[in-house]
């Protein structure tokens, strides 16, 4: 993992007295509301329906059991037992005083952690892979390259005050679990013809009220050339993005309105001012900051292949969390751990601080002391030996965090929603309970397979609902709530945006809706293994909505 | 139609109304109820003091119904400010998904 170095602490160190001055002031009448709402917003510090919520960044998702302890310390005693993972691999308190954010920051500096750029018209968390630096597939770990931009990007002089927030996705693996398409910038790496490393670059990915899937602009982007290549990206949206509207300012909008080959020839010619400048990245500074993420030492552990085929023969439902939760490793003595936070009728990514303290305690007896937060909301232990898994699922499964269904219809990404968030036009949390009830049998989930519910409480999307397999939006009509149904979104390599069916359907009605749509595709799909997505992409809108709303309404 | 005035406190962000004693209290079975132009521009004048004094922020007025059970605000989000989460959260989530898998 990345350790702070000491300019990292003193900097970090620094925000926290400022930010207590701040809040001292603000208590004390000096500085107004107006005065000093950005502020709080730049220290990821927001006002949502019952009381503040801080987010706290978690770097490209990856933590370390002593940050999670004190994550569970903060929610224990400033907040109320628990917190809610995001979409965006971040952490967020609903409960905390202001009074005590001070301490809070405090606390975080001292595990080098904090909450900056988690708001505001900056630059995020630049978010990636859960499985990075493990998955069997990966091509390089992307964190690397995250923590580069992560570091050239914080409190960026020239992109603190962009027309709008901004998004950076990495994936090194070619099938794409970290949503890069639908990001401000996406990078995919790849190797060239000389098995040299680069990335493919997207621009212009996001959701929000206009969801559009980004196009790519490079091909083969050098690594040296990562940072001269974004910073002219950000330059030219920093110059031409719109900053009269707020629903155009996102970077999708100027390349829509500018075209992307003028908005590509535009970028170049940036390139060519910044491409031979100190922002050319030395392979010194890329090995150095690599050297931070190199894997743990993982001993052949042999032994785990026989006992486990057996400990599946033994137990059914330890066998289907193998199946869904654990996932192919670069060492093939061990396996990547998904830790669902979706159990069958809970919030989903929320986890108590007694849950957290748990998961620090088993990353280090069984995860080499690592942890990652998924932007599907649930935690992963990425390098676990196989000859662990049982023992591991023992421990887990006793304290409700064994639920086996990654990526399965009750793996629902949630938004906050109307329950808290201030934004939201319908509740998202209830919606994602019902519907988890619903198909909550174990039997049922692994008929369906691999199906992705995503569910937002209003049109900014937080919950990701453009991209599911099924989405849901919720609106608010006439003073109710009212939730439209979107097919064939999709977040990986195929990024898809998903259509809507039609009229929209009441609380009481949405949950039978999505199970007509499910049952339409286990009726239609060609054999059992194809996929809900699969099936839609081969038959389309038509006969789910034929389902749904009657021959009339569907022709 | 009847208005009571809510905001949110400034020290600890939670939900308050403004009752009849000019106090913002945490309940809204508590809050001061407007009925006519006069008072809900009373109400208003409260709020912007309140805010220039920094006791809350993000101050609104709002619509509500009176039932027999008491104040019933109009608007969804409104209603789910004054009970809180209308899902268990933290600990008493987890009961209840214990509960539902037993």
């Amino acid at each position: 993992m990345y350790r702070y170095d000491e300019f990292d602490h003193a900097f970090v160190k620094e925000r926290v007295a400022q930010f207590r001055d701040q809040v001292e002031r603000r208590v004390n009448g000096d500085i107004t509301e107006a005065a000093f709402k950005p502020l709080r917003l730049m220290n990821g510090l927001y006002l949502q329906l019952h009381a503040y919520m801080l987010r706290i960044a978690v770097p490209y998702g990856t933590m370390s059991p002593v940050q999670m302890r004190k994550l569970a310390h903060i929610a224990r005693t400033y907040d109320r037992g628990y917190g809610h993972f995001t979409t965006r691999q971040n952490i967020q308190f609903n409960w905390p005083k202001l009074s005590d954010i001070p301490d809070i920051l405090e606390e975080l500096a001292s595990v080098e952690m904090h909450a900056i750029q988690t708001s505001g018209n900056c630059i995020r968390n630049v978010t990636t892979d859960q499985f990075a630096g493990a998955a069997a597939d990966e091509i390089a770990d992307p964190r690397p390259y995250a923590e580069i931009l992560r570091q050239w990007s914080s409190v960026h002089p020239e992109f603190s005050f962009l027309p709008r927030k901004f998004k950076i996705a990495v994936t090194g693996a070619p099938h794409d679990r970290a949503a890069i398409q639908v990001h401000d910038i996406g990078l995919q790496l790849v190797k060239n013809e000389d098995d040299e490393i680069g990335f493919k670059v997207y621009i212009g990915g996001g959701q929000g009220r206009t969801p559009m899937i980004a196009k790519k602009v490079r091909d083969f982007l050098p690594e040296e050339d990562l940072l001269t290549y974004v910073t002219a990206i950000m330059r030219v949206y920093n110059l031409h993005g719109r900053r009269d509207n707020k629903y155009k300012a996102r970077i999708k909008i100027l390349v829509h309105e500018t075209g992307l080959e003028e908005l590509k020839s535009q970028i170049e010619a940036e390139w060519q001012h910044l491409k031979d400048t100190d922002l050319k990245l030395p392979d010194a500074d890329i090995e150095a900051i690599t050297k931070y993420f190199e894997k743990p030492n993982l001993p052949d552990r042999a032994e785990g292949w026989g006992q486990l085929a057996q400990w599946k023969k033994a137990d059914a439902a330890f066998a289907t969390w193998i199946q869904k939760n654990v996932g192919p490793h670069q060492h093939p003595d061990y396996g990547t751990v998904t830790i669902s936070l979706k159990p069958i009728g809970g919030v989903p990514g929320d986890a108590t601080d007694a849950q957290m303290d748990l998961v620090a305690d088993l990353a280090e007896e069984f995860g080499h002391n690592e942890i990652r937060v998924t932007h599907e909301q649930n935690l992963v232990f990425p390098h676990v030996a196989l000859a662990d898994l049982e023992p591991l699922y023992r421990v887990l499964a006793a304290n409700g965090l064994a639920t086996g269904n990654a990526g399965l219809v009750t793996d629902i990404i949630a938004c906050p929603g109307l329950d808290y968030c201030a934004l939201a036009n319908a509740r998202s949390i209830p919606v994602a309970q019902e519907i988890s009830n619903r198909f909550g049998d174990a039997e049922r989930q692994k008929t369906i397979g691999e199906l992705k519910i995503k569910i937002s409480g209003c049109i900014n999307a937080c919950g990701h609902h453009h991209v599911g397999h099924i989405g849901i939006l919720g609106v608010e009509k006439k003073g109710a709530e009212l939730y439209q149904i979107t097919l064939g979104g999709s977040a990986d390599e195929n990024t898809s945006v998903g259509q809507i069916m039609g009229p929209g359907f009441e609380p009481d009605a949405i949950t039978d809706a999505i199970e007509k749509v499910v049952d339409t595709y286990l009726e239609l799909r060609s054999t059992d293994d194809e996929t809900f997505i699969e099936t839609y992409r081969r038959l389309g809108m038509k006969p789910f909505k034929t389902a749904l709303y009657g021959e009339k309404t569907a022709a | 139609m009847s208005k009571v005035l809510t905001a949110n406190k400034l020290i600890d962000g939670n939900s308050v109304w403004l009752n009849a004693q000019g106090e913002w209290v945490e309940t809204i079975a508590d809050a001061f109820i407007a009925r006519h132009d006069e008072a809900v521009a009373a109400l208003e004048e409260t709020g912007e003091q309140a805010v220039s004094d920094n006791l809350v922020v993000d101050v609104a007025v709002i619509d509500v119904k009176e039932t027999e059970q008491g104040i019933w605000p109009i608007r969804l989000r409104e209603r789910i400010r004054s009970h809180g989460p209308s899902v268990a959260y933290g600990y008493e989530a987890l009961v209840q998904e214990r509960t539902q898998a037993a």
